[in-house]
Order: C-alpha cells, then sequence, then structure tokens
C-alpha cells in the first residue's frame, strides 16, 4: 500500500470510531480524554521550551526522531489530558511515516468528525499549532536528506 | 419574587424567578444549561432585554441637550438609572458617574484623581488578589510618575491580612485600591476595618465592588469608600455599562477624564470650562440604551432583596463545602468563612481545562484558568483553578447536579 494511502486508511479508521458516537459531545470528549491518558509519558527531559508548542492554551511538548528506516517518530506530552488525547491522534496518523509522505497528507479527519464543535475554537487553534510543528518536523527532516 | 411572610422557609420562588430569564430554558450538549459562570457575566431578565428594544423601538433619541419630546424622555429614563444606581449604593445622584465598567471607572481614578495626586516615591497599595483590571492601570500611572505598586497579602483563608496591611501603612501611602469581593475566590474582605485603617493613616480608598454588586448590600456612606466602582452586566444588566461612585468633593477637584461633548459649559478657543460631576466625566454620547435597560436590572435584585438572596446563597455555600469536604482530592482556595456562592478548586491529577471541558459536555459552564488573577495564581503555585461561581437563579438541583458531576470526574479521572 502507498504510504499516502496508508495515512488516509488510518484517518478513516479514527472517522469510523467517532462515528460511533454520532456526534455526542460527552461520549466524544470521555474517548478523546481515555485516548490521553493511554499515551505514554514523555521524559522530563524533553519538557524544554524548544519543544514546547507556542498557540496552544495548555502546554504541548513534541519531539520527532528518525528511525533506522528513514521514518519519523512522534512523541509528545501535555499537561492535560484532553490535548493529549488530541495529540495522540495526531500520533496516531502521522508517526513511522516518511518526511514527504507526512508533507503530502492533510489532516482531514478532523474536519470529517466535527472535531472544532467537539473541542472548542481555543482548543482547535492549538490543534493547528500542532499539526504546523508536524509539518516543519517533517519539512527539516527531508531537507536533511 | 419574594413569598412575603414565608422569607424563613423559602428566600424565594426559584422555579418563577428562572422563568424570567429566557435563556436558563435552553439546552447544552443535549443537556439543560447549568450557568455556573455568573462573576464573569450573569444573564439577563427579559424585562432588561425588553427595555433594550422598547428604547429603539420607542423613543431613541440623543440625551441631555435636545428640546424634543423624545429627547426628554430618554434623558429621563437615563437619569432614573443614575438615581437607582446611587440609591443602590446610598450614595447622592451627583457622586456617581456612569461609565462602560468597573475597569473604565478604575482607569478614570488612576487618570484623573492619581495622575493629579500620586507624586514620586508614593506607594499605591493593592490587594494580592485583585483582579487584572485594579492592578495594571495603578502599574501604568506608577511608571508615568514614578511610584511604585505593592500588593497586600493574603492570609491563608484568602482575604486580605489586616496586620500585614497595617505594617505596610505609612505616610508614602497615598491610595489603597481592594476588591470588597474576590472573584477568583468569592472571599469577603473586611473592607469596614481595611478601609478606617487607611483613613487613619490618610490614604484615600478605591473598592472594586464589581462581584459584591449581585450578592452583597453595598452602601458607601457606611463603608466610607473614597471611590467604588461596579458593572451592570454582572448584576443582570446589559455589557458596556457601569457606575464610579466618588466623594463629591473629591470629584469636584479632579481633572476631566476625556474632552468632548457632553461634559462643558462654555467651549472657546480663549479657553474652556467644563461641567460639574457627574457630567464632566461622561464626554460622548453614552451607551444609552444599555444604561436605560439597567434600571431594570436594579428593580430585579431590589424587588428579591439582599435578605432573601444571601439567605439562600448561605444554603448554596454550606451544601457546596459539605460536598466539596468529600470529594477526595479536591482542593478549595478561598476557605473563609465569609464568603458568596464562588467556589474555585482544583482536583488533583486532572488539569482544570480538563474539568471545565468535562463538565461542558455535561451542559454546566464554569470558568477555568486564572480568572484574571495571575499574580495570584502564581502565589499559590498553581496555573489556574475551576470557578464554579452562583447567581441568584441558580437552583440547589443545579448546585447538586455540580457537585455530582465533580465526584464522577475525580472518580474516573483523578489520581487518588
Amino acid at each position: 500500500m502507498e504510504a499516502v494511502e496508508q495515512i488516509d486508511r488510518i484517518q478513516q479508521e479514527i472517522a469510523e470510531d467517532f462515528s460511533l458516537f454520532e456526534g455526542n459531545k460527552e461520549q466524544s470528549v470521555e474517548y478523546i480524554m481515555d485516548l490521553g491518558m493511554e499515551l505514554d509519558p514523555l521524559s522530563e527531559d524533553f519538557k524544554r521550551d524548544e519543544f514546547l508548542i507556542r498557540g496552544c492554551q495548555s502546554k504541548v511538548w513534541l519531539i520527532a526522531s528518525k528511525n533506522e528506516g528513514g521514518e519519523l517518530i512522534f512523541q509528545s506530552d501535555s499537561n492535560t489530558a484532553l490535548t493529549k488525547g488530541l495529540i495522540s491522534l495526531l500520533i496516531r496518523v502521522y508517526s513511522g511515516h516518511k518526511p514527504e509522505d507526512i508533507i503530502g497528507s492533510e489532516p482531514w479527519f478532523l474536519e470529517k468528525i466535527g472535531m472544532d464543535q467537539l473541542v472548542g475554537s481555543q482548543r482547535s487553534n492549538g490543534l493547528k499549532a500542532m499539526i504546523s510543528r508536524i509539518q516543519e518536523y517533517a519539512r527539516s527532516f527531508q531537507n536533511e536528506n | 419574587m419574594i413569598e412575603t411572610g414565608s422569607i424563613e422557609k423559602i428566600a424565594y420562588d426559584i422555579t418563577e424567578l428562572r422563568s424570567r430569564f429566557p435563556i436558563l430554558g435552553r439546552e447544552v450538549n443535549g443537556y439543560p444549561l447549568v450557568y455556573l459562570d455568573n462573576a464573569a457575566t450573569t444573564q439577563k431578565p427579559s424585562s432588561v432585554i425588553d427595555s433594550l428594544s422598547a428604547y429603539y423601538k420607542g423613543y431613541n433619541s440623543n440625551i441631555h441637550r435636545g428640546v424634543h419630546t423624545l429627547a426628554n424622555e430618554a434623558t429621563e429614563a437615563f437619569e432614573k438609572t443614575r438615581k437607582s444606581a446611587s440609591e443602590f449604593i446610598n450614595a447622592g445622584e451627583k457622586e456617581v458617574v456612569i461609565t462602560k465598567g468597573t475597569t473604565e471607572g478604575i482607569n478614570l481614578i488612576a487618570r484623573t484623581w492619581g495622575e493629579a495626586n500620586i507624586k514620586e516615591g508614593d506607594r499605591i497599595l493593592v490587594g494580592a488578589a485583585e483582579h487584572h483590571s485594579n492592578i495594571v492601570p495603578w502599574q501604568i500611572l506608577a511608571e508615568k510618575v514614578g511610584a511604585a505598586v505593592e500588593p497586600i497579602p493574603l492570609s491563608q483563608e484568602g482575604i486580605l491580612d489586616r496586620e500585614a496591611f497595617k505594617s505596610m501603612l505609612d505616610e508614602s501611602v497615598r491610595l489603597v485600591a481592594i476588591n470588597f469581593i474576590s472573584n477568583s475566590l468569592g472571599t469577603i474582605n473586611p473592607i469596614n476595618d481595611l478601609i478606617s485603617d487607611a483613613h487613619h493613616n490618610g490614604s484615600i480608598v478605591l473598592v472594586d465592588a464589581a462581584q459584591a454588586a449581585p450578592h452583597i448590600e453595598i452602601d458607601v456612606k457606611a463603608i466610607d469608600c473614597d471611590f467604588l466602582a461596579f458593572s451592570g452586566h454582572k448584576m443582570f444588566g446589559p455589557t458596556g455599562v457601569g457606575f464610579l461612585y466618588g466623594k463629591y468633593d473629591l470629584l469636584d477637584q479632579m481633572p476631566p477624564f476625556i474632552g468632548g461633548g457632553e461634559m462643558i459649559d462654555q467651549v472657546s478657543f480663549n479657553g474652556t470650562s467644563f461641567l460639574t460631576p457627574p457630567l464632566k466625566f461622561e464626554a460622548g454620547t453614552p451607551n444609552i440604551a444599555d444604561v436605560i435597560a439597567m434600571d431594570q436590572a436594579f428593580g430585579f435584585v431590589s424587588d428579591i432583596g439582599f435578605d432573601a438572596i444571601n439567605k439562600a446563597e448561605k444554603e448554596i455555600v454550606d451544601y457546596s463545602r459539605s460536598r466539596m469536604s468529600k470529594i477526595q482530592g479536591l482542593k478549595e482556595y478561598g476557605t473563609a468563612e465569609e464568603k458568596i456562592a464562588v467556589f474555585s478548586f482544583n482536583l488533583e491529577g486532572i488539569h482544570p481545562f480538563d474539568v471545565g471541558q468535562l463538565l461542558d459536555a455535561k451542559g454546566i459552564a464554569v470558568r477555568t484558568g486564572h480568572h484574571c488573577t495571575m499574580p495570584m495564581m502564581s502565589d499559590l503555585g498553581i496555573e489556574g483553578t475551576v470557578r464554579a461561581s452562583f447567581a441568584v437563579y441558580n437552583s440547589m438541583e443545579e448546585t447538586e447536579k455540580l457537585w455530582d458531576n465533580v465526584e464522577r470526574i475525580q472518580k474516573k479521572y483523578g489520581s487518588s
């Protein structure tokens, strides 16, 4: 399977997971928070300003590294469970893919889920900042080649 | 509506009272709205909403200068609100300046009385739990004239520490700016004692009464403050309306704030003379419609009466404190005995934003964050709290719903 198609497939899976809640905000928010609580915490060493994402109301740290296969691995943490849940969705979509595939993929699942309505405009802006940071990492790793 | 004669049993008919607020009938995320962000702004009764539309439909006109009937009707209605405001706080009518809100009132004093009276080396004391609007104007003034702004510490219970305050007083303290009730903690400061201490020291006192106005009776003569500011929108009135009280002699000596129409006596290129207070401080066309509608809000509060309001609120405070004490890992901020139904708390292991989001999913509106009191949050070593702030229309059923949900959230997401 083409890498971009694989990213689309993961997005489709997430959209299907959320479709079970039929737009119910309470269930969706609790599900996102549960995902957040399942995400492995980041070592305190990485909770530095250089990994902090500006534009988020809560604190979010995101780091990226490249494995032997040339794929980017993202790790993240946040001081709030909901934000951790949101970033865990992005990690599920983008982690383990090559920089060029990440750059070529829009996170369309967010609109399909109706994330703006679920988490409100302030969190939504934070989510945009997280996506920008993922794309920045992908571009800078691509330029290294 | 007060149930005359049965006030000992029920403070007022809550169902009838709620029916006067159309917004309280709506649903949020499939649940009935439980609005507990009243310290930020309160909802408005139909009488206020209808008054706005009646003004625009019936007698919209500029005020104070016109000779025609509409202008007279509008002026009369506008001045009626000033009269109600002055009665509400037991002030003289000429001692009440109509402003945009508490923030503008405080800035007005900083820019007029402050610039004329605060000199280099003077100190301005502000409470450690002040809203930013009662800190920043003083910092701007202090920067301009070379004065200093110093925080008065809080006690463990979240009220101003009187002994610490007294020890800070000396002849360099020209002004003391403190809140009557803390917006983030809901605690009631011993305002009479603090004002009396300040006056013994020869200092002028400004009181931020934004949170006090809808909750406790304010009598400016009894507390003897020099200035006092409050907002309409936090007491069931429209946004963009506020009131600034000043002792008449002080207002009279103060230079004007903003120049323009409405505030002048004579204008010529050889010099301009100003009207006397309060109009001296009310340049330009004011927010006429909202000021007029504000009169209905004063009427609403006066009809219920503070005895009934305080009685109902005490029940909510007592019940809430008993529920909070049983929730594991819940820390309440502002534990003073004297407080209104504003509860600031955190749950161990859960960020306040998450608590707020989970409550919103159940239709419960609370505020999370620093509540515009960043210095105090920093003193407490926290980023913020969850704040549930009640108003007269909040029922005991809603109170139960809040604490049931906080308990559920703590059990599911808390660390203990």
